[in-house]
């Protein structure tokens, strides 16, 4: 399989004060074209940073960063721009649609931004907006419809553009867990269709959904490997026999 | 994203908060109207002299004498001798003898007001004046002090000779007077108070009532407005060669008058303009001042376009376009405050003050430019946001 994402040694220093926060502390993998992957740790263990740089919104203090063989590490605001046009779709945890424009025109900004023609925006949104089966909803405004509809639209928007990598950033925090099931059997099967998605989440409950799991911890990789097996949910400060109890009873740590 | 894409965000944003669009704009709405009110008044004010002055008739000159520091006289006989002389571009000319006297029409109580003023035989000419019945004074009338008249259109009305106006005679001074001439109206409204009630009278008899040597003012006609200046100079160099002192004399073409005055018209226009134009700099700052609360308010929304692909080129444009949207259609609304404003103002004081093109123009121009400049700033403040902070923007 084709290497779509590699990261080598990435480091990412914040200076607070006299302090210096390594949020990302020398990060090395490999993500390839088709894959599912869910990037997990709790709050501070750099995921957030990594995402940033994934989606090209941050750039590395040090390392390389390749998206699909091009150097984003390197890249000016506009060039990042562009490859966050092109290249990423992004599904966010609190939707993220905006909110004075009808369904069908969020989900044709990306296509906006790339200089796409009216007609065929609109004939391209309204197919993805029809695979996440909410035709009927092209006219009505986000505040109009519940957050499980609002999310389908946003992974609606994600599609769109046809993108390399799919970038999901706690796509279900904000839903039930009914909904956020659907939402989950809804990334697996873009996944079953050959799309690449990696999945943001402090939750191990959601991350198993994933084929593969990269686990950080202070700024570093703890674990990367299939999500099928204990290891990949096990969190190295609590007794591996109580981690296990959690995750059958389907709860997170 | 496109030019008119970015248009039909900035309307549909300006839609979603009505309120605060139209009070955006009113600053500049006001600005722009009070510009095109002033300056269409001004334009109406700088016809309304022009006309006034074209009916007194733009190749005329007038020459004061005052003597003053010398001792030397320039006669009538002098300036009757010039005027041959230079009949090439002089049409015509007249002595002015202003008189102060009463004038009382035949069977009335009490005297008329109304003006009335000596002059010589070729001041019908000069005033381009139309007889209606009878005849002009005369040579022969000037020369032999014949106390005659010759009136304006208000003596024919009903008020006072009702269409006998000619061969009637009214005392001036006390003093019995023959009409024998009535002028052709001047103005549509042949009242009192019109020009159409005035006097004239041969010049040697009104310098007499006046007790006057000589006659202090003259009214030269150039054959045409191109010999105007020629005329003044000549006549200066005439008048000049007689008193030998500037001070003893003027000479003033109403050409040049109307000129000056038009000038101190356009000047205090564009002075009053331009103050009514600090309130387009006011408004301009209010635009200014919401489009920083915009994007602060819309920090996130900043964040989502730029996550999607947005450039900074994008973000900047869309702002500076809802700032330039915004101060256009304050403009456009104000063109029609100013219109409206103007037109109104014209009818109260009876002139006709309508907006030139250019006014308008300038003003749309003057708009959309205020938005381009104070909408810049926010939209480089917007368009620089970092998208992960955005993002996280509550």
């Amino acid at each position: 399989m084709k290497e779509l994402i590699v990261f080598e040694h990435i480091y990412k220093i914040y200076q607070m004060g006299d302090t210096e926060v390594r949020a990302a502390d020398d990060i090395s993998f490999k993500i390839h074209k088709g894959e599912f992957v869910a990037i997990v740790g709790q709050s501070g263990s750099g995921k957030s940073t990594c995402m940033n740089i994934i989606g090209a919104l941050d750039v590395p203090t040090e390392g390389s960063y390749y998206l699909d063989g091009a150097d984003v590490g390197t890249m000016d605001d506009n060039q990042l721009a562009e490859i966050r046009n092109k290249m990423l779709g992004f599904i966010f945890q609190q939707y993220n649609l905006i909110p004075k424009l009808t369904v069908i025109e969020n989900i044709e900004l990306p296509l906006l931004y790339a200089g796409v023609p009216k007609s065929i925006r609109r004939k391209r949104a309204k197919e993805v907006l029809n695979k996440v089966g909410l035709s009927e909803k092209a006219k009505n405004l986000p505040s109009q419809l519940s957050g499980g509809q609002q999310q389908r639209v946003s992974i609606a928007r994600a599609l769109v553009g046809d993108p390399s990598v799919i970038l999901a950033d706690e796509p279900t925090g904000a839903l039930d867990s009914r909904t956020g099931r659907e939402v989950l059997e809804f990334l697996q099967k873009l996944h079953s269709d050959g799309n690449t998605i990696v999945l943001i989440t402090h939750d191990n409950s959601i991350a198993v959904k994933a084929e593969r799991i990269i686990r950080l911890q202070d700024g570093k990789v703890v674990y990367d490997g299939p999500s099928n097996v204990p290891e990949a949910v096990v969190n190295p400060d609590i007794p591996i026999e109580l981690q296990k109890k959690n995750t059958e009873e389907g709860g997170g740590i | 994203m496109g030019i008119i894409q970015s248009f039909i965000l900035a309307l549909k944003s300006l839609l979603n908060n009505k309120m605060r669009a139209f009070l955006t704009m009113l600053g500049i709405i006001i600005g722009v109207g009070s510009v095109i009110l002033i300056m269409s008044l001004g334009n109406g004010m700088t016809k309304e002299v022009e006309d006034s002055f074209e009916s007194m008739g733009t190749q005329s000159i007038t020459v004061t004498l005052t003597g003053r520091g010398s001792t030397r006289s320039y006669t009538e006989d002098d300036m009757y001798d010039f005027v041959e002389e230079n009949r090439n571009v002089i049409e015509a000319y007249t002595p002015t003898v202003n008189v102060m006297a009463t004038v009382r029409p035949t069977g009335w109580t009490e005297d008329l007001s109304t003006s009335i003023s000596g002059v010589g035989e070729e001041y019908l000419t000069v005033k381009s004046y139309n007889t209606d019945q009878g005849r002009f004074i005369s040579y022969i009338d000037c020369y032999a002090r014949e106390k005659v008249c010759y009136v304006g259109a208000y003596y024919n009305s009903s008020e006072v000779y009702n269409g006998n106006a000619v061969g009637s005679t009214l005392k001036i001074n006390g003093d019995i007077y023959k009409i024998i001439g009535v002028a052709e109206e001047i103005t549509d409204a042949t009242d009192e108070d019109s020009s159409d009630n005035f006097i004239v009278i041969p010049y040697t008899v009104a310098l007499r009532m006046s007790r006057t040597g000589t006659v202090s003012s003259y009214t030269l006609l150039a054959s045409s407005e191109d010999t105007v200046s020629q005329v003044k100079q000549i006549m200066l160099n005439e008048l000049y060669a007689t008193y030998e002192d500037e001070d003893a004399y003027s000479v003033m073409a109403l050409a040049e008058v109307l000129d000056t005055l038009t000038s101190i018209l356009d000047t205090m226009v564009v002075v009053i303009a331009c103050i009514a134009g600090i309130s387009l700099l006011v408004g301009g700052i209010g635009i200014m001042n919401i489009m920083l609360v915009s994007v602060t308010e819309r920090t996130r929304e900043i964040g989502i376009r730029k996550a999607l692909g947005a450039k900074r080129r994008d973000i900047k444009l869309q702002f500076v376009i809802e700032a330039m949207t915004t101060s256009l259609i304050g403009g456009i609304f104000g063109i029609a405050l100013g219109v409206i404003g103007a037109d109104a103002a014209g009818d109260l004081l009876s002139m006709s003050a309508s907006p030139t093109l250019t006014s308008i123009v300038v003003s749309v121009g003057i708009s959309v430019g205020v938005g381009v400049l104070f909408g810049y700033l926010p939209a480089k403040k917007a368009s620089e946001l970092n998208p992960i902070d955005a993002l996280r923007y509550e």
